[in-house]
C-alpha cells in the first residue's frame, strides 16, 4: 500500500471530514492544502496497511499497543501545538500559522526513544477515594469521572482506549 | 534491500532514511533534488522483516529517537528538514 494507491476523491473526502472535525474541536488544520492532503493521504494509507490511523511521519510497527501514543491525533500534537504551533507532522497547526502571523518550521520529535517508552505508557493514578474515578483523555487532556470512558473522546475525537485513569 | 539511487553532482555518501507517508521527509528529498546532489534513499515503512530490523537498528546509531527523515552525509547525521543545515553539510 503506497501513497499514490489512494484515489483523489477517497483524500478529498477525509480531508473534508478532518476538517469539519477539528474545526468543531477548536484545533486547525495546515491551511498548506497540497502538503495537508498528502499527510490525509498518508493516514489513510496507515489505516490500510495496519488497521489503525497510524502517523504519517512515524515509523508504525503494526501493533496498535506500542503505538497507541502515534494514533492520530497522537499524544504529542497538543504539547507540540503550545511549543512549536504545529503538530510533529505539521497537520495541525495554531490559529497565528493558520492566520499566517507565524511562520510554520518543522520541529524536533518530542516521542521518547524506543526503550523509554514501555514505562511512559500509563502512569499511576492519584489516590484521593472519589466516589467515581477521573478519567483523562491522553490525547487533549479532557476529564470525566465515570467509570468508563467515552466511546470517543468529545473533545478531540481519539478513542475509549486512549484514556487514563487520573484520579480515583 | 531497497535503496534508490538519485543521480546528481558526487558529494560523497548521502543517504536519506524516510517514510514514504512524511511530508518533511518529502521536503528533504525535494531539497536534495533541487541542490542536484546524488544521493540515495530508502523508504524504511516500506520494509518487512529482517531488512526493517537492520534498517531500524542503522537509524538508531545515528538518530536514537528513530525519526524520519534521517539524513547521513559523509558520516554526520542530520535528524528533521534542517534546510540549512542540510546545505551546510553540503557545502551549499
Ligand atoms: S497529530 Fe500527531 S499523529 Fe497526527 S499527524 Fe500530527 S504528529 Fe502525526
Amino acid at each position: 500500500m503506497k501513497p499514490e494507491d489512494i484515489p483523489d476523491e477517497e483524500v478529498d473526502r477525509r480531508y473534508r471530514q478532518l476538517d469539519e472535525e477539528a474545526e468543531t474541536g477548536g484545533y486547525h488544520l495546515n491551511p498548506d492544502t497540497a502538503f495537508t492532503r498528502s499527510l490525509v493521504r498518508g493516514l489513510i494509507v496507515n489505516e490500510r496497511r495496519y488497521g489503525y490511523m497510524g502517523c504519517p511521519c512515524r515509523l508504525n510497527t503494526g501493533n496498535k499497543e506500542k503505538d497507541l501514543d502515534i494514533i492520530c491525533p497522537c499524544d504529542y500534537r497538543d504539547p507540540d501545538l503550545a511549543d512549536f504551533d504545529a503538530c510533529y507532522c505539521a497537520l495541525y497547526v495554531t490559529e497565528p500559522i493558520l492566520t499566517g502571523q507565524k511562520e510554520l518550521r518543522p520541529l524536533p520529535e518530542r516521542r521518547p526513544p524506543p526503550e523509554e517508552r514501555a514505562h511512559l505508557q500509563r502512569p499511576a493514578p492519584a489516590r484521593l477515594s472519589l466516589p467515581l474515578p477521573v478519567l483523562r483523555c491522553r490525547v487533549c487532556g479532557y476529564l470525566c469521572a465515570r467509570t468508563e470512558p467515552p466511546e470517543i473522546c468529545p473533545i478531540c475525537r481519539a478513542t475509549k482506549e486512549r484514556f487514563e485513569r487520573f484520579i480515583e | 534491500m531497497t535503496v534508490e539511487h538519485v543521480d546528481g553532482d558526487d558529494r560523497g555518501d548521502v543517504l536519506l532514511y524516510a517514510l514514504s507517508t512524511c511530508q518533511w521527509c518529502r521536503k528533504t528529498k525535494e531539497l536534495l533534488i533541487e541542490l542536484g546532489v546524488a544521493f540515495d534513499y530508502i523508504y524504511v515503512d516500506l520494509l518487512e522483516g529482517s531488512e526493517l530490523e537492520t534498517v531500524f537498528e542503522e537509524v538508531k546509531t545515528y538518530n536514537p529517537r528513530v525519526s524520519f527523515p534521517t539524513l547521513v552525509i559523509n558520516g554526520r547525521s542530520i535528524a528533521g528538514f534542517q534546510e540549512e543545515a542540510i546545505r551546510e553539510a553540503l557545502g551549499n
